[in-house]
């Protein structure tokens, strides 16, 4: 089972340019910033979002394709939704609500509760049945809404920040349900967040959006090892340079010549962990390759460390201990010399 | 939370406008004389007009539902030109005055009308002077209030929840009638019963276009106005008989209206 997307649509000021081919064995997370069409793929996906070219197809049957004139509108593409602040039926109770696709797909209303009741049983909200929407918690919402989505038995489970609604607490309770639910449903499952901890944590696949476009796509250690973006680089919290290897070398694009041990040669992104970089108030002696020159302009904490952000030919990240924080007056900002080791420059093809 | 005291001037007004509805209202109970209200209440005449007007502004108000719930649906979900004109078009007869709606209904449904000649040589239909007509009537005055107030509704509703239903394998006619309808819920009794109301109390129109005949167009605000020339006491009786009728509906519903207590 799989579905295929190739999405070219303009919604405002987004311009949706995406092709995705999603297997039935994997879970799949869309990780992007707000505003990057994420929730718009999903919804063109699923036939909410009217798409300008290209096609959707499952299994090998198309679902749209503007040129050929085709359109299955959106109650016969077998797909289950899970909305972002989840669009439970208010005046419908929690079994009317699970129940609700069965019904509309005509199983009868005996068979339809009895199934429904099971996905109620199975996500742990038996004593809610007769409960509505307004009288449950986020939490329990949440889990209302994928039972709703799965009831039906579809083949393919979007999720639209299924956790973004909840409290830090609730959350972590929550993702791990979502897990053990995701990894039972048989079918393909694609799921939206800007949640990098979420994503790494229930998908087996990250695809990474900006404004519109894919930028990355890799397992989540894949992703954050070698980020190629700076949405990503930002993330997990790393530096990210792209520029021209040249045999130990890279130029940085507007910056400085970086010494990096593994550099060959072409375009490549080059990865400075914020540890690796030394802060001195003097310029340093001795070994390190690459010394800059830079201000220190603004320290949050990061842990138990402390991260400094430095502006000088490119602007860097840097992490220091409390204590050194203090020695160096960083906090009120001034002249600093940088060095980072050859060796700690990580550098791989762009 | 602390109990908000009215401003004085605030007070003062909202007094005044309270009493600008009440005294005359308590004017109609304090000079009716009770003593014939028991005899008027039973005699044939105020049944049958009584009978008639709940009769009459309870299928207006059906029918203002059967076409008016699409007609705001199509006003407020689909784009088309001339829409602006004809939604002015048809929530017209809120501003027209009632005699003059009736004039157009006798030029468009009467004998020699648009269509009333049409009605009468093809199917033996007059509307005319007929129990239908007093419908027609108090639909043409009524339906309006029914139509802008749905159409408010189901432009302020969340239509992600009609996408949800669409997900989950609902059908056109699904949605509508268990997604929407229930959402809207709310503007759909408000505009109902503010279409009731006027139906109810609809007297222009009406005598333009049904006449006033006892028993078969003759509806309350019409026997109240005939009364008053004839028989003033008794039409006090009525108008106390129609005021109570439309009070017990108003505070019946008043935990629903438009959703508030």
């Amino acid at each position: 089972m799989s579905l295929v997307a190739d999405v070219h649509t303009t919604l405002g000021a987004l311009n949706l340019d995406m092709q995705i081919r999603l297997e039935e064995d994997e879970v799949v997370a869309l990780l992007g910033p707000n505003g990057a069409g994420k929730t718009t793929l999903l919804r063109a996906i699923a036939g909410l979002a009217q798409i300008e070219s290209g096609c959707v197809e499952l299994d090998g049957r198309v679902l749209e394709d503007p040129a050929a004139g085709r359109y299955v509108p959106t109650e016969q593409r077998s797909i289950g939704f899970v909305f972002q602040d989840y669009l439970l039926f208010p005046h419908l109770s929690v079994l009317d609500n699970v129940a609700f696709g069965l019904r509309s797909r005509g199983t009868s209303r005996a068979e339809s509760a009895r199934r429904a009741m099971d996905w109620i049983d199975r996500v742990g909200l038996k004593s809610h049945a007769t409960s509505r929407p307004a009288e449950l918690s986020g939490g329990e919402r949440q889990r209302v809404a994928l039972a709703r989505a799965l009831a039906p038995d579809p083949r393919v489970l979007l999720l639209d920040e299924p956790l973004a609604a909840l409290d830090a607490t609730t959350r972590v309770a929550v993702r791990r349900d979502l897990k053990i639910h995701l990894a039972s449903f048989r079918g393909v499952r694609l799921l939206v967040t800007h949640d990098p901890l979420e994503a790494a944590t229930v998908a087996d696949r990250l695809i990474v959006m900006e404004e519109g476009k894919q930028v990355q796509t890799g397992t989540p250690i894949e992703v954050t090892e070698h980020p190629r973006s700076r949405y990503v680089a930002d993330l997990v919290g790393v530096n990210l340079y792209r520029g021209q290897a040249n045999h130990g070398s890279v130029q940085i694009s507007g910056g400085p010549l970086l010494a990096a041990a593994g550099a060959e040669t072409g375009d490549v992104f080059a990865v400075i962990h914020p540890r690796a970089v030394s802060i001195h108030r003097l310029r340093p002696e001795g070994s390190p390759r690459n010394v800059w020159h830079g201000r220190a302009n603004g320290v949050e904490l990061y842990g138990d460390r402390a991260r400094v952000r430095i502006e000088g030919e490119v602007p860097i990240v840097a992490e220091v201990t409390p204590a050194a924080l203090a020695d160096l007056k960083l906090a009120d900002g001034g002249e600093v010399w940088l060095s980072i080791k050859a060796t700690d420059v990580s550098v791989y093809p762009a | 939370m602390r109990r908000e005291r009215a401003p004085l001037w605030i007070a003062v007004l909202a007094a005044i406008g309270a009493a600008f509805f009440v005294i005359p209202l308590a004017g109609l109970v304090v000079r009716t004389p009770w003593g014939d209200a028991v005899h008027s209440l039973t005699s044939t005449d105020t049944l049958e007009a009584l009978r008639l007007s709940l009769i009459a502004s309870l299928s207006s108000t059906a029918l203002s539902l059967v076409l008016g719930v699409p007609l705001a649906w199509v006003y407020a979900r689909i784009e088309f030109p001339g829409r602006t004109v004809l939604r002015a078009l048809t929530t017209l007869p809120m501003v027209l005055p009632p005699v003059v709606g009736g004039i157009a209904l006798l030029l468009a449904f009467g004998r020699r009308g648009l269509l009333g000649s049409w009605l009468d040589t093809s199917f033996g239909i007059t509307l005319p002077f007929t129990t239908a007509g007093v419908v027609f009537a108090e639909t043409f005055v009524a339906m309006p209030f029914l139509v802008l107030t749905v159409e408010a509704g189901l432009r302020s509703m969340d239509r992600r929840y009609e996408d949800a239903a669409r997900t989950l394998g609902a059908r056109r006619w699904t949605v509508f009638t268990r997604v929407t309808l229930p959402l809207i819920a709310p503007s759909l009794f408000a505009g109902a019963v503010l279409c009731w109301a006027r139906a109810l109390g609809e007297f222009g129109a009406t005598i333009t276009f049904a006449g006033n005949f006892p028993g078969v167009t003759q509806t309350m605000p019409l026997a109240v106005y005939l009364l008053l020339e004839t028989n003033p006491q008794g039409s006090f009786i009525l108008s106390l008989i129609l005021l109570l009728v439309s009070l017990v509906v108003l505070v019946g519903l008043r935990h629903r209206w438009l959703g508030s207590a």
